[in-house]
């Protein structure tokens, strides 16, 4: 089990009073409408304690619960033209870029790391929805393959975690290329003999989904989580008739051959560990609260990489089970 | 009857003159209207050069979808010998949104591949207006292994508004489709070249246009999203096309510069559709010249050549 998921819940709802606690704390399920306490939903990764919603994870929450003991070393990703097109809308791109970052505190709308999961070393990409809704463009481009060129160069697999409105279209049509960019990397990888797992996570949709994101040796989806190339205003808009409900979500897909698995995603690390062991034939997993990772995740000298050993305050006081 | 654009009215009225004088005067004997009607001849024609020479991306797109524009039927018609087409996906269905087959190009064998848009009502619903199903792709798919197998170069002609976005189509993969269909292009041991003749939108296009080589028409557009659903999105108000195709750098001369297109074919004086012999001569020449590029380089060398340079490219913007 992992341990950061598995410790006892803070009993704080019983003792306060809703209106004592300052509004900032609670958030209100997207899908049930319950009221959660900020602590509890990400202690929870970000699932609803009442009715199993997935909400958003940024991709640096997830990694602080995927990777053993939160550790994880950051990839460093070639930086692309800034602005190729001088794109501008009612906004310039720069401007709008700089508000993302503002708003994030990330860089881009991909972070890729290398780390253990369950003693099993892999390199890892998550795409960031709350950064321009996690578009592809060079970027994005440049992290796999920064990514999947590590992954070959330690003989890793490869995971990634896709979540986008699709393509930036503010690189126009370099934005686009990003497709074939990231199947000559996925191409790399199988060549190298290792395995690419995609976990498919709300929302995947348009040109991310037509390229890397369909193109893994294992294709897991997150509960309810909207999968499609065309979106379904879209295709409303075209057939003239309201779709089915249910029509493009996870279970769907999974009922029309699109995807292997649908995966809650407080599950999901035992599956990547249980696959991925299995197709890089290591042993089974010893499952049980490991000593933190060995030497060989921590940062080479002089490298770029930095290290995340935990920052997340909400992780911090979390009792840990030695 | 020529099917006129909306800023080619100035041109219609002045074509449509010089039609009227000389409609009148063959109903009658002792007028004559030919110093009149050959002064509007000129004028209409240096419009025509003139409207051309400096067409925004806007009216390239509207170009690039002219329904009188030769399309991939035309080509493979006038450009091809023993034209076999080979249908299927053997899976589900055959979609006439894609052309393929077997053909010859000055007597050698090549595989082609197209979206067809269709010419008259009929035509467009059979080929669906060019927007391919996932059919459509797992036949390309199929189609390209085939001549990979074969040793046989294959020749994509790309003229699509996109992917088509129905209830089944996504239902039977339309992602997964296409993006087998780029990951075949970038697979296949044999030259790949592309040529995109009209519309190439968005990942509908990358599907066949992922090449060793892409030439693109003088007119033709290539793009992300379609200048409408851009200006829906970003400017939330989808008249502003304009403005989106102009921002999103979506003509051949911008690809060219981009390093997405390797070469642009330029098209007869008032675009492809004025005089569609033409403009399917000049691509015929360019694919022979691609051709003739793509057997200098090694065959063990085409998958690589063809990664490394998608890999590369977006190294530089339009600043070069
Ligand atoms: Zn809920």
């Amino acid at each position: 089990m992992n341990w950061i998921t598995n410790y006892v819940r803070p009993r704080i709802n019983s003792i306060f009073s809703r209106r004592e606690i300052p509004e900032n704390l609670w958030s209100k399920c997207d899908s049930c409408g319950t009221m959660l306490f900020h602590r509890e939903i990400s202690d929870n990764l970000n699932v609803c304690t009442n009715c199993g919603h997935h909400m958003n994870i940024t991709p640096r929450d997830r990694f602080h619960a995927l990777f053993d003991g939160g550790v994880f070393s950051e990839i460093s990703v070639p930086e692309p033209v800034n602005d190729p097109l001088h794109f501008r809308d009612q906004k310039r791109y720069p401007e709008r870029m700089r508000a993302a970052q503002k708003a994030t505190g990330e860089k881009e709308a991909m972070l890729v790391a290398r780390g253990e999961i369950g003693r099993t070393p892999i390199v890892a990409a998550a795409q960031d929805f709350t950064f321009m809704a996690g578009s592809m463009g060079m970027y994005v481009g440049n992290a796999i393959i920064a990514g999947i060129e590590e992954a070959v160069r330690l003989g890793r697999p490869f995971v990634l975690f896709s979540a986008a409105g699709g393509a930036r279209m503010q690189e126009g049509i370099l934005s686009l290329m990003q497709m074939p960019r990231s199947t000559v990397a996925i191409q790399m990888l199988r060549e190298a003999g290792l395995p690419y797992i995609v976990v498919l996570t709300h929302p995947t949709t348009g040109g991310v989904t037509a390229s890397y994101a369909m193109l893994g040796d294992v294709q897991i989806a997150e509960p309810g989580s909207l999968i499609c190339f065309a979106g379904p205003r879209v295709i409303e808009q075209t057939i003239r008739e309201k779709l089915p409900e249910g029509f493009q979500r996870a279970e769907y897909l999974l009922e029309h051959g699109m995807l292997d698995r649908v995966t809650d995603r407080r599950e999901l690390r035992e599956e990547l560990i249980v696959i991925l062991r299995m197709l890089m034939q290591l042993p089974p997993a010893t499952w049980g609260d490991l000593p933190p990772p060995g030497p060989e995740e921590l940062p080479e000298d002089g490298a770029a990489d930095q290290v995340q050993a935990a920052p997340n305050p909400a992780l911090e006081d979390a009792p840990r089970k030695e | 009857m020529t099917h006129y654009l909306d800023f080619e009215k100035p041109l219609a009225e002045i074509e449509g003159k010089a039609e009227e004088l000389r409609a009148m005067a063959r109903g009658n004997e002792d007028m004559d209207v030919e110093t009149e009607a050959s002064a509007l001849d000129k004028k209409a024609s240096d419009m025509l050069r003139e409207l051309y020479s400096k067409l925004t991306p806007w009216r390239k797109c509207q170009v690039a979808r002219h329904p009188e524009r030769p399309h991939c039927k035309d080509y493979i018609d006038a450009l091809f010998d023993e034209w076999t087409p080979l249908a299927g996906d053997r899976g589900f269905s055959d979609d006439h949104a894609v052309m393929g087959g077997l053909a010859r190009f000055n007597d050698r064998p090549v595989m082609v591949i197209g979206h067809e848009k269709g010419h008259d009502t009929q035509s467009r619903l059979t080929h669906n207006f060019g927007m391919a199903r996932p059919e459509g792709y797992r036949k390309a798919i199929r189609l390209m292994e085939m001549a990979d197998r074969f040793g046989l170069p294959v020749i994509s002609l790309v003229d699509t508004p996109g992917a088509y976005p129905g209830k089944g189509a996504e239902e039977r993969g339309q992602s997964e489709a296409i993006a087998r269909s780029t990951e075949k292009c970038l697979q296949i041991k044999v030259p790949l070249l592309s040529i995109i003749i009209g519309e190439g939108g968005s990942g509908g296009a990358v599907a066949f246009a992922t090449a060793n080589r892409v030439a693109m028409l003088e007119h033709s557009v290539y793009s992300v999203i379609s200048p409408e659903g851009c200006a829906s999105i970003l400017w939330k108000d989808s008249n502003k096309m304009r403005e989106a195709a102009e921002a999103l750098r979506l003509t051949a001369q911008d690809l060219l510069r981009l390093g997405v297109a390797d070469r642009v074919i330029p098209e007869p004086r008032g675009g492809a559709h004025r005089a569609p012999t033409e403009a399917i001569s000049a691509v015929g020449n360019t694919i022979s010249s691609m051709l003739a590029e793509l057997d200098e380089v090694p065959r063990d060398q085409i998958v690589a050549t063809r990664r490394s340079k998608f890999l590369r490219m977006g190294a530089h913007g339009l600043d070069g």
